[in-house]
Order: C-alpha cells, then sequence, then structure tokens
C-alpha cells in the first residue's frame, strides 16, 4: 500500500524566528568563548596588549605612510600611524553600522509591500560588507609583509609572549567574525534572490528578518572586538 | 497558531538608532585617547554595551517582540558573564 | 483528552513507502521517527565499536604488564573508547533516539518544528563519526591524549589529531541543532489545552537538555577549533612556551564538558519519571519539584566545571567556590531520588522489565552520585583525582544513569516503537546478567582507587592484581548481558506478539496512538482536556 503524505504549508513565522535567535545564541557563545580568553590573557598580559596594539598601528601605519608622504618627522609619523591603524578600524565600525541600518530598514521595506526598496536596501548592506572585507584584506597583508602572522619566526624572536598571545587571538577573532560576515552575505543573497522569485513577501517575511537577525549578530560581535583591539592606547 | 502582523518599524527610527550608535563609536574613539588606565577599558566596555543594547533592541526588533525572546536574550548574557566571573576566581587569586 | 481510534486512516511509519523506497526511503526521510531509528541503529554500531574497545582495555588489565598491547596502544584505546562513548553515545543518547521518536507524539504534534533540519543533524552526526573513525584508521596513528584533549599534549602529540577534533567538533553541531530544534518544538508545537504545567516529564527535561545543548556545545567548539590552529599555525593560545596557559584550555574544555554530562542525565531521569508512575499506576510525587529540580540542575550546572580541575593548579579560591558549589548541585539529583521512590510507594507496582531498569537505575545512580561527592570534597579530591575512583564514579553515573535509563527506555517504548512485545524472560535475564556483570566491572575500581591505582596506565603494582581480574570477568558477564538483550530485542521486533496500544496502561499522549504509530502520528491533533497535569491514575 503505497501513501504520499501532502504536508500543509507549515508557516511559522514566529517558530522560526526563535530559530534563528537560539542559533545566534550558540554565535554568541562561540565568540564568547574567545572574548574569555582574551580577557584572561589582557588581565595577566596589561603591558603586552598595549604594546602589541601599538605596534599593530605601527607597522599598519608604517607602509600606508611610505607610500603617501616621503618625508616627515618621527613624531609626527608615529602619532599619523596610531590615528591612521585606528581609522581603519573606525571606518569598518562605521560600515558595519550603516549596513545594520541598511538591512533593518528592508524589513521596514518588505512589509510595506517596496520590493524595489527593499532589494536596493539589501544590495547596499551587501556591498558595505563587501567593503568590510576588502578593508580586511588589506590590513591583513600589512601585517603579514611585516612578519606579523601566525606562528612566524619573527613572532617569536622579537615579540614577548603577551604581544604574540595578543596577534594569535587578533588572527583568530578577526579571522572568524569575516568568516561570519561571508556566511550572513550568503544569507542576505538567498533572501535577496527569494524575494526576486517571489517566494519572500510581506505576508512570509521571515528568510529575510531572520537573516537580518544573523547580519546583526556579526554587527553586534564587531562592535566588541574593536574597542578590544583597536581601542588600546 | 496567530499570523499577527506585527509592527512595522519606521525607517526614521533606524535611522535615528544609527546616529546614536556613531556618536557612541566617536566617544569610545575619544576618550580611549585620554589615558585613564583601567576606566579606559572600563569606559570602552560600557559604549559597546550601549551601542549593543541598542542593536539588540532596535535592530533587531527585541522592543517589538514579546517579553519571552528578551528573557532568553538577557539570560544568554548573564549566563555567559557568571562563566566568566567563575574563571576569574581562579586568574584573580593566584 | 480524545483517544485516537487504534485503526488509523494512515498506514505505520514503519511501512509507509513515499517518493523513495527501501533503505533510501529511510535515510531521505524526515520523518521524527524514521529518524530516531536512524540514529539508533547508527548508535548501536558505534557503541559496539565503543564495547569492544573496552573489553579490549580490560583484557589488557586482567594481569600486570603488557598483557595483549602496548602502552602506545593502550592510550590510542581509551582516548577513541571515550570519545566515542562520550560524543557519539551518550551524549546524543536518549534526546536522539527516544526525544526523536517519543517528543512530538507526547505534546500532540505531527512532528518537531523543523523536519528537514532533523534529518541533516543525523547526516551531521554521520559526518562526525566518519571524521574520528578516520583519524584511526589513517594517519600517523589514532590519537592518543585521551577524550579529554588537553594542552599541550593534544597540539604537541604526532599523532592524528586533527579528523578526531574536526570530528568531535561536527558531532557538537548535531548536537547543537538537535538541541535547537527540540526548544522550538516544545515552545510552537504544543497541542490546544497542553500547558507548560501539562507538559509530562520526558519532554520538560529534553526542553532543559535542549538549552544545555544550546549553550554549552560552542564553548567546546571553539576550543577544539583552537586546539587545531595551535598544531597548525602555532598560534600560543594555550602553549606555555608562548605565553599560553594550559589550565585555560582544561576551563575552556569543562565549561562545556560539565553541563555535558547534564544532557547526558537529564534526558535519562525524564524517562525514568515517565517509567516508574507507570509501572506503579500511581500519579508522580511532587511534579512541580521535578520540573523545578530539571531546571535547578541544568542551571546550576554550568558553575561547577572547576571540580574537574582541582589539583590542576587553580587558585585555593576557585576551588573552594566550585567544591561548594558542585555539592550544591547534587541537591536536585536528590530530590528526584525522593519524588520517584515516593511515588512508587503505596502504589500498584507491576513488576516489567522497564520497572527492573528504572530501579536499578537508583541504585546505581545513587553510587555514582554520591561517589561523585566524595570527589567534590577538595581533601578526598587530591588523593584520589585520576585514579580508577573516578573511572568508577563516571560509569556508575553514566553508563548506570544514561545506559540503565537507555535500555528502561527502550524496553518501555519498544512496543510503541516496533509493534511488538518483547520476550520478557530473556529480558530480564539480560538485565540480570548485565547488572552483575556491570556491579564486578566497576565496583572494584573504586577500591582500586582508594588504594592508589592509577586511571589511563595500562600497567599496575601486583597488589591490585585480584581485583583488576574481577573486573575483568565482570566486564565478560556484562556484555554477555548486553547480547542477550539485544538478539532478544531483534527477535522481538521481528516475531514479538503483537503490541497493543497501551500495554502498560500509560496515561501520556503516545499510549493512544497506534502501535507502532502513523506517520503524522495522530489523525487529527488532541486536545488536553484534564484539570490535573499526567500520570492521573
Amino acid at each position: 500500500m503505497s501513501q504520499v503524505i501532502h504536508h500543509e504549508d507549515h508557516y511559522d513565522a514566529e517558530g522560526s524566528k526563535i530559530g534563528m535567535w537560539l542559533f545566534i545564541f550558540t554565535e554568541l557563545l562561540l565568540f564568547g568563548g574567545l572574548f574569555l580568553i582574551y580577557s584572561v590573557y589582557r588581565y595577566k598580559n596589561p603591558d603586552a596588549f598595549h604594546l602589541a596594539a601599538q605596534e599593530l598601528e605601527l607597522f599598519g601605519g608604517l607602509f600606508l605612510i611610505y607610500s603617501v608622504y616621503r618625508y616627515k618627522n618621527p613624531d609626527a609619523f608615529h602619532l599619523a600611524a596610531q590615528e591612521l591603524d585606528t581609522t581603519i578600524g573606525a571606518i569598518n565600525t562605521v560600515i558595519l553600522l550603516i549596513s545594520s541600518m541598511t538591512i533593518a530598514m528592508s524589513t521596514t521595506a518588505l512589509q510595506k509591500g517596496q520590493k524595489k526598496i527593499t532589494l536596493l536596501l539589501m544590495v547596499t548592506t551587501v556591498v558595505l560588507g563587501i567593503v568590510f572585507l576588502v578593508n580586511k584584506y588589506f590590513e591583513w597583508g600589512l601585517k603579514f609583509e611585516h612578519g606579523i602572522f601566525p606562528g612566524s619566526e619573527h613572532m617569536k624572536t622579537t615579540l614577548s609572549q603577551g604581544e604574540i598571545l595578543f596577534f594569535g587571538l587578533y588572527f583568530v577573532m578577526t579571522g572568524l567574525h569575516a568568516l561570519h560576515i561571508l556566511i550572513g552575505l550568503v544569507l542576505i543573497l538567498v533572501a535577496y534572490y527569494r524575494i526576486t522569485n517571489g517566494t519572500v513577501h510581506a505576508n512570509r517575511p521571515s528568510l529575510l528578518e531572520n537573516a537580518g537577525l544573523y547580519w546583526h549578530l556579526v554587527d553586534l560581535i564587531w562592535i566588541f572586538l574593536f574597542p578590544l583591539f583597536y581601542l588600546i592606547h | 497558531m496567530e499570523n499577527a502582523k506585527h509592527h512595522i518599524v519606521p525607517y526614521r527610527t533606524y535611522l535615528f538608532i544609527l546616529i546614536a550608535l556613531l556618536l557612541c563609536t566617536f566617544i569610545s574613539i575619544a576618550i580611549t585617547n585620554i589615558e585613564l588606565g583601567e576606566l579606559t577599558v572600563t569606559g570602552a566596555l560600557v559604549l559597546a554595551s550601549v551601542k549593543s543594547f541598542l542593536v539588540l533592541t532596535y535592530f533587531m526588533h527585541l522592543k517589538y517582540d514579546r517579553p519571552y525572546i528578551r528573557i532568553m536574550v538577557a539570560f544568554v548574557f548573564l549566563l555567559f558573564i557568571a562563566v566568566i566571573v567563575i574563571t576569574f576566581f581562579d586568574y584573580l587569586f593566584r | 483528552m480524545q483517544v485516537s481510534s487504534p485503526i488509523s486512516q494512515q498506514v505505520s511509519y514503519l511501512e509507509y513507502q513515499g517518493k523513495y523506497k527501501g533503505l533510501l526511503g529511510w535515510i531521505t526521510s524526515t520523518d521524527h521517527k524514521r529518524i530516531a531509528l536512524l540514529y539508533m541503529f547508527s548508535m548501536m554500531v558505534l557503541f559496539i565499536v565503543g564495547a569492544l574497545l573496552g573489553l579490549g582495555m580490560k583484557l589488557e588489565l586482567i594481569a600486570p604488564g603488557k598483557t595483549v598491547m602496548e602502552a602506545q596502544t593502550y592510550n590510542a584505546f581509551f582516548t577513541v573508547h571515550g570519545v566515542i562513548m562520550i560524543f557519539m553515545i551518550v551524549i546524543p543518547g536518549l534526546p536522539a533516539v527516544f526525544g526523536n521518536f517519543l517528543l512530538p507524539i507526547m505534546i500532540g504534534a505531527k512532528d518537531v518544528a523543523f523536519p528537514k533540519l532533523n534529518l541533516i543533524s543525523w547526516y551531521v552526526y554521520i559526518l562526525g563519526a566518519i571524521l574520528v573513525i578516520s583519524s584511526v584508521l589513517f594517519g600517523d596513528g589514532t590519537p592518543d591524549t585521551g577524550w579529554t584533549f588537553y594542552a599541550p599534549y593534544s597540539f604537541k602529540t604526532g599523532t592524528n589529531m586533527l579528523p578526531a577534533i574536526f570530528g568531535a567538533f561536527v558531532l557538537g553541531f548535531s548536537s547543537v541543532l538537535t538541541g535547537l530544534n527540540f526548544i522550538v518544538t516544545i515552545h510552537r508545537l504544543r497541542a490546544p489545552g497542553m500547558t507548560w504545567s501539562k507538559l509530562p516529564l520526558f519532554p520538560w527535561t529534553l526542553y532543559g537538555t535542549g538549552w544545555i545543548q544550546l549553550l554549552a556545545t560552542p564553548i567546546v567548539g571553539i576550543t577544539l577549533i583552537l586546539v587545531a590552529l595551535e598544531r597548525i599555525f602555532g598560534i600560543g593560545v594555550f602553549d606555555p612556551a608562548l605565553g599560553g596557559d594550559p589550565i585555560l584550555y582544561q576551563h575552556l574544555f569543562w565549561i562545556y564538558s560539565h553541563p555535558a554530562v547534564y544532557i547526558m542525565i537529564l534526558p535519562a531521569m525524564g524517562a525514568i519519571s515517565e517509567i516508574i508512575p507507570t509501572f506503579s499506576q500511581k500519579h508522580i510525587f511532587g511534579y512541580k519539584a521535578i520540573v523545578v529540580s530539571t531546571l535547578a540542575i541544568a542551571f546550576v550546572g554550568y558553575f561547577v566545571w572547576g571540580h574537574h580541575m582541582f589539583t590542576a593548579g587553580m587558585s585555593n579560591t576557585s576551588q573552594y567556590a566550585f567544591s561548594i558549589l558542585t555539592f550544591l548541585v547534587a541537591i536536585p539529583s536528590a530530590i528526584k531520588v525522593f519524588n520517584w521512590v515516593s511515588t512508587m510507594y503505596k502504589g500498584s507496582i507491576n513488576v516489567q522489565t522497564p520497572f527492573y531498569w528504572a530501579v536499578s537505575f537508583i541504585f546505581v545512580f545513587m553510587i555514582g552520585g554520591l561517589s561523585g561527592l566524595v570527589l567534590g570534597a577538595l581533601t578526598a579530591n587530591v588523593y584520589l583525582h585520576d585514579t580508577a575512583f573516578v573511572v568508577a564514579h563516571f560509569h556508575f553515573i553514566v553508563f548506570g544513569g544514561t545506559g540503565y535509563a537507555f535500555f528502561a527506555a527502550l524496553h518501555y517504548w519498544f512496543p510503541k516503537m516496533f509493534g511488538r512485545m518483547y520476550d520478557p524472560k530473556w529480558a530480564n535475564t539480560g538485565w540480570v546478567l548485565f547488572f552483575i556483570g556491570f556491579l564486578a566491572l566497576y565496583g572494584p575500581m573504586f577500591y582500586l582507587g582508594m588504594m592508589g591505582m592509577p586511571r589511563r596506565y595500562y600497567d599496575y603494582l601486583e597488589q591490585f592484581h585480584s581485583a583488576n581480574i574481577l573486573s575483568t570477568l565482570g566486564s565478560w558477564v556484562m556484555v554477555f548481558g548486553l547480547v542477550v538483550i539485544f538478539v532478544n530485542l531483534f527477535r522481538s521486533a521481528r516475531n514479538g506478539a503483537p503490541a497493543p496500544v497501551n500495554p502498560w496502561n500509560g496515561k501520556t499522549w503516545e499510549w493512544t496512538v497506534p502501535s507502532p504509530p502513523p506517520v503524522e502520528n495522530f489523525d487529527r491533533i488532541p486536545e488536553y482536556k484534564e484539570k490535573e497535569g499526567p500520570y492521573e491514575y
């Protein structure tokens, strides 16, 4: 005897929202473990962390300053260098904050039935996310060029243990965060596709709302990463 | 199951929240330029917490959701803080 | 309460043929009952592997010195035995099999909240298992760190750690997704009239367990990733040479792995809380107390992890704090034992196989729990840490706890799941053999630990010899009991007497649907109309 069961369309917006929040909790705890490690090592190596953060700026600034300016005095260079890398971090922070606003606005637009505006806002979010990743790529590239990368001999021979830990955590945490930005972008693109083909709309907004929640999570993590790595002077 | 049409947040609200977030960001950059020792970290983290609160409450819609989700979020944060505090029972007193 | 007709409009979940036929129909099914069986059969295979490893270890320990294997092999044996038993058997254990099968039916739903995610969880589980097994079969030697993967050895050892580490990570994902699914299911899919205060106790424990799975697993996830990164890149986060703290690894590992034991035991307690009222034909004593103690165990369980680390080098303050918290977390467990015993008091006891398992569960669980208090006391712990006493403790409480509850649940719900009755004589014989073997296998380890025999060593001093012989003999009797139990269940699934809808006169909703249940469980979603909670006789 053969029977095919036809399931009615089980659309439960509240249920899928809870599901996404629960998943977000796991991501919070995942990064939470890293923040725990950061807080322990910063507590144990406060000066090394300060020093490393300054070097982070120094190396970043070194390259940029050299390529932009030809002549300067050491103090101005140092100062500019510090400002420059905090600047990159701040720019990235602003980028993510704006992108959070745009994706939030897109849910309003969807509910109002403003399909074109919804899609525009989503594209803006994705573009901002990509710019963030490009900035990150250059930031990391600069460090690699100066011998600052996980397991580098240069670090082991020239830096103190606290500084090595700082950079280890820096790469792991910003790297894992960048991976999550990628995931978030993919989710938004999937939602984009589903809106264009009509499966996501004002009466069935969950995919966009949940993609938005995930994106805000990525923003939340950066909100804490920024002061902990870029605002130690 | 209810299919309640939930509250539509105006664009303006999101814009104001962004402005508040940017303000907090610039304040935290400014105050960390001042050497206050331990207070610098605390200040930066307090501002980061304010920013998180704004993102959670408005962008992530918690203000407009039913209370049990807020309770869950608060519970998760508190649990995490408790775990950090207990871990520091080790490191603070070694 | 509506009782649906045993002659359902639908075909049973075992016989249903949808788009795909045969085995393909099973591994593509999103039916929670089929997924439960998929888990059950995969876990059975893996359990046999883990048990054989255990038997191998006991065989090595039947005499001092080298008996059948080198020290390095013994290290590999106890490592893989632990990884399989912990990550693939007892953590998924009851939720994946009985949670999946029973939860929707017990709350009056047709399936879980996210059926496709449920199937994906099983695939993820299989992938994790394959990764771990591959670490044994390929590469530079089977992992030898113990299932605890302690740093710095876990990133210094030349053995094949990465597949094992990634395998454990992937298995964690499966656990998280199951927990997520169950939490949403319980929030959203309870039938009309089934309020939280009418929810049966097994679903309550699945709810608490789901939160632990959700919130604790990511911590070990990130920790394992960091060990992998340490092996590949040398970032230094746990390497003392680069400023890292190995004790921080232990903190992070146990921040998950202690709550993990509550993942193991809460659903077990939930199953026992279902079985005892049914076989006492009496309402559960203190429903509210059991619910509150379930949540209390889940909550306080997050704060006791340091009791695995008393001798590691933590601060004294830390040691005191964890010891006190450990004693506190024992209280809600004890409350449950009182509730179970009080339920049986003046009940009309129906002495059947599940009841034997439930009562022996209480016995071994108490021994395990009380020995935990011994270990939680700082002065005793200094002496007993890393001895055979610890091994006895966790086998009594995990194998004794989760294991016995699993067998209790298996016999209890067997008629419902397979539509047939098992043979009670063989079932009880199996239980007797298993119980005697279990006590003979693990009991002596308490003594050996107190006398100073270390754990994870393949050799020992001559004075420990006779107790070890008893222990190894116990392992053979116990495994023989397991064989009897499994053969009986397999044969009964094929040839057993057809099972009625409600063979035990249970009161929860799974006893109102046909045995075995139809594909969507109910022809019509029931409505909970009783004024009282479940278990009213």
